[in-house]
């Protein structure tokens, strides 16, 4: 291939999205985190938002430098097969998530102690002799 | 040619022109795709344990207490403009403009050269005056896991980009191999995308 073909041929295939108005986007959307993180909100607003504007720029990032946006269906698929895959192993880990996080909030446990059963303690079954 | 046999050919003319064949240049780029969908899983799966650790654990420590933002923020930015340095790299190559194919893509591996400069300044800052280390706790140990299983990849794609400029430099790179740069791009763009979801879950939440 020439230069001259090179260049002709490539130049349409250059002629995608505004790279510096990407970086601007991502530049905002930073700032936007930094102001998130500095402002003291509630924990699970300040996370929400966070990741909110996380996706978003890993979306920018995907989309527009890594040309998914123009590419053909098939990268796409291949891109968004992880995602799906973290996603389902997320929710995989939500049971014992949940289990642990229960055992954070310190419910009273339900009395097993004769001495504080007060008056009338449930005598233990008799043991069993063979 | 009976009617059976012609309509399997035009049957297979059809599926030709729905599929066009793997030509090296997007052959390379399916093949670094799978790779990066793989190593988006091992990143993804790291990640997720991260949070599996740090939910059930009531005594995960503030990051806030620990990491300092000022720095990452600038790491960040710094990633952020070097990905964009290497989509110029990749028009200007595309376009036969060599010049400025190697200009941006010296401030490629620049903006890589100061991110792992500046990460080793954030490791010695945390290793010495903070006592962190990977064995003192999970809080430790997953930092710096994470943080340095990415920092390796960015050491990575400062190696693949010097190629790449090295070769733009001596001449054997050419306008036609601008599908190599592409590939390379997407690997560094990953790297990128990564950091923002390990300065998002790491050091702001």
């Amino acid at each position: 291939m020439t230069t001259q073909a090179a260049i002709s041929g490539h130049e349409a295939e250059h002629s995608g999205p505004n790279y510096i108005a990407v970086f601007i986007y991502l530049s905002i959307l930073t700032a936007i985190e930094l102001g998130v993180y500095a402002m003291g909100l509630p924990q699970v607003a300040k996370v929400g938002l966070l990741v909110a504007l996380a996706w978003a720029k890993a979306v920018l990032v995907a989309m527009y430098f890594m040309h998914l946006a123009m590419e053909r269906k098939g990268l796409a698929i291949i891109a968004i097969i992880p995602v799906i895959l973290v996603t389902f192993l997320c929710f995989m880990l939500l049971p014992d998530l949940t289990t642990r996080m229960w055992t954070k909030f310190d419910h009273p446990r339900p009395v097993t102690d004769a001495a504080e059963m007060g008056a009338h303690p449930v005598a233990p079954p008799p043991m069993q002799t063979p | 040619m009976s009617e059976a046999a012609a309509v399997e050919t035009h049957e297979h003319a059809v599926v030709d022109q729905l599929e066009p064949s793997l030509t090296p240049g997007n052959l390379g780029k399916l093949g670094m795709w799978s790779f990066l969908a793989g190593d988006a899983m091992t990143f993804g799966a790291a990640i997720a344990a991260y949070g599996a650790l740090r939910i059930g654990n009531p005594n995960w420590p503030s990051p806030a207490a620990y990491l300092g933002i000022t720095t990452t923020a600038i790491m960040t930015f710094i990633l952020i403009c070097s990905s964009v340095t290497m989509v110029e790299a990749l028009g200007s190559i595309q376009t036969a403009r060599m010049a400025r194919y190697r200009n941006f893509m010296a401030l490629t591996v620049l903006g890589g050269v100061l991110f792992l400069a500046m990460q080793a300044f954030e490791w010695h800052h945390l290793l010495g005056e903070r006592g962190m280390s990977i064995k003192v706790d999970l809080f430790d140990a997953t930092f710096f896991i994470l943080t340095g299983f990415h920092g390796c990849h960015v050491f990575g794609g400062v190696v693949y980009n010097s190629v790449l400029l090295i070769r733009g430099m001596t001449g054997k790179l050419t306008p036609a191999k601008a599908n190599l740069v592409e590939i390379a791009g997407l690997y560094w763009h990953f790297v990128d995308l990564v950091w923002i979801l390990i300065f998002t879950f790491i050091y702001l939440i």
